[in-house]
C-alpha cells in the first residue's frame, strides 16, 4: 500500500518563522523611524502635535512587515513570489514587462476595472474608498513624518510656502485657487471615502449573496473604521468654519483615536490586501510566460489543460506541503486535467458498484 | 451555523452519480444561488458508460483540509466553522488558478473576466439558514440529495462514503458519495491514457477500488 499522508496542519507556525517575521517587522519599523529622522532633518520639521500618528505608523509598519514575512513563508506564496520576480526581471523580457506593468497599473490599480466586472456598485464603492484613502495617506503620512511642512512667508501673512524634506518647493497666496485645495485636501478625501462607503453599505445591506457570507470583523469593521475617520475629520472642518471652534480640542482627539486605531488595525484585517494584492500583477506575467512555453497534457485524455511551468511548480508546492498525489500505478494525479478528475470520480463509483454486483437502479432499493 | 432539521438531526449532502439523468436542472438552479447569481458553479460531466447513465454532477466536496486552500498563495480560500469551503475572498484572490489545478475533485472555476476563482459554496445563503441547496432541491432523481444520513441509509442501497485516496493523499470531505458497503474509502490510484475528453473510457481504464485504510 502506498504511503498515506494525512493530518497536516498548515496553520502550524514554527519558531524560526516567527523569528524571521519579527526581523522583518522590526526592520520595517526601523526604516520608518529612519525615514522620519532623516526626512524631518533630525526632527527640525517634525510636528510634535502629530507624534501619536507617527508612533502608530511605526507600530503599523512592524505589523505589516511581520505579516508580510509570515505570508511569504507559506510554500505557495514563496514559490510564486520568487518565480514572479524571476520572470518579470528576465533581461530578454524586461522592456516588454515594464510596458505591460504600466498598462496593468492603469487598468487594475488606477481604474480597477476587474472590480467593475464583478459588480458596478462594488466598483464605485471600492474606487472612491481606495482613492480617497490613498489621497489622504499621501498627505497625512508626509505631514506626520515631518517630510512636508507649510509656513507663512516672512514678508507676508497672505502668502504660504510649502517645503518638502526641508526644501522650498512652491509658494501660493491665500486667495489663490490652489489654497482652498491644499487646505481642504483631507476634506476632499473624506468626502470621497464617505461616497464609497455609502455605496458599500448600500450593497452590503441589499445584496443577498453578500449578506450570506459577510462577517462583522472582516467586512463591516473596516468600513466602520473608515467612516469614523472620515466623519470625525469633517467634524474638525465644521468646528473650525461653521461653529467657531466648538469642541475642537475634543474633536481633534477623537479624530486622532480613530486614525490611530485604523493604523493599528491595518496589518491584521482586510486592509492588508492593499499590500498583498499587487501580487496579482505578477500572476499576469507568470501566466503569459506559461502560455508561451510548453503546455501540460492530461495523462488521461491527452488534452492540454495548463502550462507545464504551472503544473511543475504546483507539484513542487504540493511536495513542500506534503500533498502526495503520486499514483501507485505510475504517474502523478496532478497530471490529470480537472475534467478527467470529475469523470474519474463517477467512473470510480460505477466500477465499485459493478464489482459489488449491485449496480443499476433496478437492483437497488430506491427511496 | 450547521444545517439541521427541527428534530435536531444533521443534514448532509449526498451524491449518487449513477442516479443522474442529465436533465441539467441542477445547472440551471445553481445560477439562482445568491452568492454567485447568474453563474452556475456545478459541473455536469458526460461519460460514456455502456449500460448506465451517461452524466454525472459534481459539486464541491468541501474537504476537511482543503487542498485548494493549502496551495493558494494569497491565502484567499477559507472554510466556515460549519465546514463549508467558500469561494475565494474577492479582496485577496490573485487569479493564479492554483486551486483549479490542484483540487482533487476538479471543482473550482477561474473566471478571467472578473479575475477570480469561484466555486460551489453549498448555497451558503440557503444552507446557513437550514434550507437545502438549490441543486438538491430541484434534482428529480435525487442524484444530489440534502438529507440526514439516517434517511439516506434507510432509502438507498450501499453506504455513504466521504474518505478518498488520490495516490497516497487522503482527503476527507463534508459531502458524501453513495458506494457499495465493502470499504470506507474510495481509492483512485491508476489512471491510464484513454479516449476523448468528453467520452471517458470504460472501466478497464480506471482502476478505482474500495480500499479499507
Amino acid at each position: 500500500m502506498s504511503r498515506v499522508t494525512e493530518g497536516r496542519n498548515p496553520a502550524v507556525v514554527s519558531g524560526s518563522h516567527v523569528a524571521h517575521a519579527l526581523f522583518w517587522g522590526l526592520l520595517a519599523s526601523a526604516l520608518v523611524i529612519a525615514g522620519i529622522v532623516v526626512g524631518s532633518r533630525g526632527f527640525r520639521d517634525f510636528d510634535p502635535a502629530l507624534v501619536s500618528y507617527a508612533g502608530a505608523t511605526v507600530f503599523s509598519a512592524f505589523g505589516l512587515g511581520y505579516r508580510y514575512a509570515m505570508w511569504l513563508r507559506r510554500p505557495p506564496t514563496r514559490l510564486y513570489w520568487r518565480r514572479g520576480w524571476e520572470i518579470f526581471l528576465a533581461p530578454r523580457r524586461l522592456p516588454r514587462h515594464l510596458f505591460e506593468l504600466g498598462r496593468l497599473f492603469v487598468d487594475s490599480v488606477v481604474a480597477q476595472r476587474f472590480i467593475e466586472h464583478r459588480s458596478r456598485t462594488r466598483w464605485i464603492a471600492h474606487w472612491f474608498i481606495a482613492w480617497g484613502c490613498l489621497l489622504a495617506a499621501a498627505v497625512t503620512f508626509p505631514l506626520s513624518f515631518g517630510w512636508v511642512r507649510f509656513e507663512s512667508a516672512a514678508d507676508s501673512q497672505a502668502v504660504y510656502r510649502a517645503f518638502v524634506f526641508g526644501v522650498h518647493v512652491f509658494t501660493f497666496p491665500l486667495d489663490s485657487w490652489l489654497a482652498p485645495l491644499v487646505f481642504n485636501v483631507l476634506d476632499i478625501a473624506a468626502v470621497m471615502v464617505l461616497t464609497g462607503l455609502f455605496f458599500a453599505f448600500y450593497r452590503r445591506g441589499r445584496d443577498r449573496g453578500a449578506l450570506a457570507v459577510q462577517q462583522f470583523a472582516s467586512d463591516m469593521l473596516p468600513l466602520a473604521l473608515l467612516f469614523a475617520v472620515s466623519i470625525t475629520g469633517l467634524f474638525l472642518t465644521a468646528s473650525t468654519h461653521l461653529l467657531r471652534g466648538l469642541q475642537y480640542g475634543f474633536l481633534s482627539q477623537l479624530h486622532a483615536v480613530t486614525v490611530i486605531f485604523t493604523l493599528l488595525y491595518l496589518p491584521f484585517g482586510k486592509f492588508f490586501h492593499i499590500f498583498q494584492r499587487p501580487a496579482q500583477m505578477g500572476v499576469a506575467f507568470y501566466r503569459r510566460a506559461g502560455a508561451e512555453g510548453e503546455q501540460a497534457a492530461c495523462i488521461r485524455c491527452g488534452e492540454p489543460f495548463g502550462s507545464r511551468l504551472h503544473v511543475d511548480d504546483l507539484k513542487r508546492v504540493e511536495t513542500a506541503l506534503g500533498i502526495r498525489y503520486e499514483l501507485a500505478g505510475g504517474g502523478h494525479y496532478q497530471d490529470v486535467c480537472p475534467g478527467c478528475r470529475r469523470r474519474t470520480l463517477a467512473l470510480a463509483q460505477d466500477t465499485a458498484w459493478r464489482d459489488a454486483g449491485g449496480h443499476n437502479a433496478e437492483t437497488r432499493r430506491d427511496g | 451555523m450547521s444545517a439541521e432539521r427541527s428534530d435536531g438531526s444533521q443534514l448532509a449532502f449526498f451524491i449518487d452519480y449513477s442516479r443522474c439523468i442529465g436533465c441539467q436542472a441542477c445547472v440551471q438552479a445553481c445560477e439562482e444561488c445568491d452568492t454567485h447569481r447568474g453563474v452556475s458553479m456545478i459541473h455536469l460531466e458526460t461519460i460514456r458508460r455502456p449500460d448506465s447513465v451517461q452524466t454525472a454532477p459534481q459539486v464541491c466536496m468541501h474537504c476537511e483540509n482543503p487542498i485548494c486552500a493549502q496551495v493558494c498563495p494569497a491565502d484567499a480560500i477559507k472554510k466556515t466553522p460549519d465546514g463549508v469551503v467558500q469561494s475565494s475572498l474577492k479582496p485577496r484572490c490573485i487569479g493564479c488558478s492554483n486551486c483549479v489545478l490542484a483540487c482533487p475533485f476538479g471543482v473550482p472555476k477561474y473566471d478571467a473576466h472578473i479575475d477570480q476563482m469561484m466555486k460551489c459554496d453549498m448555497c451558503y445563503d440557503r444552507t446557513s439558514t437550514g434550507r437545502r441547496p438549490m441543486c438538491a432541491t430541484v434534482c428529480p432523481s435525487q442524484a444530489l440529495a440534502f438529507t440526514t444520513r439516517e434517511e439516506i441509509e434507510r432509502t438507498r442501497q450501499g453506504t455513504a462514503v466521504n474518505v478518498w485516496r488520490f495516490g497516497a493523499e487522503v482527503v476527507r470531505t463534508k459531502v458524501y458519495v453513495m458506494m457499495p458497503a465493502q470499504g470506507p474509502a474510495i481509492h483512485i490510484d491508476t489512471i491510464r491514457k484513454g479516449g476523448p475528453a468528453v467520452a471517458g473510457p470504460g472501466r478497464e481504464d480506471v482502476a478505482s477500488l474500495l480500499d479499507g485504510l
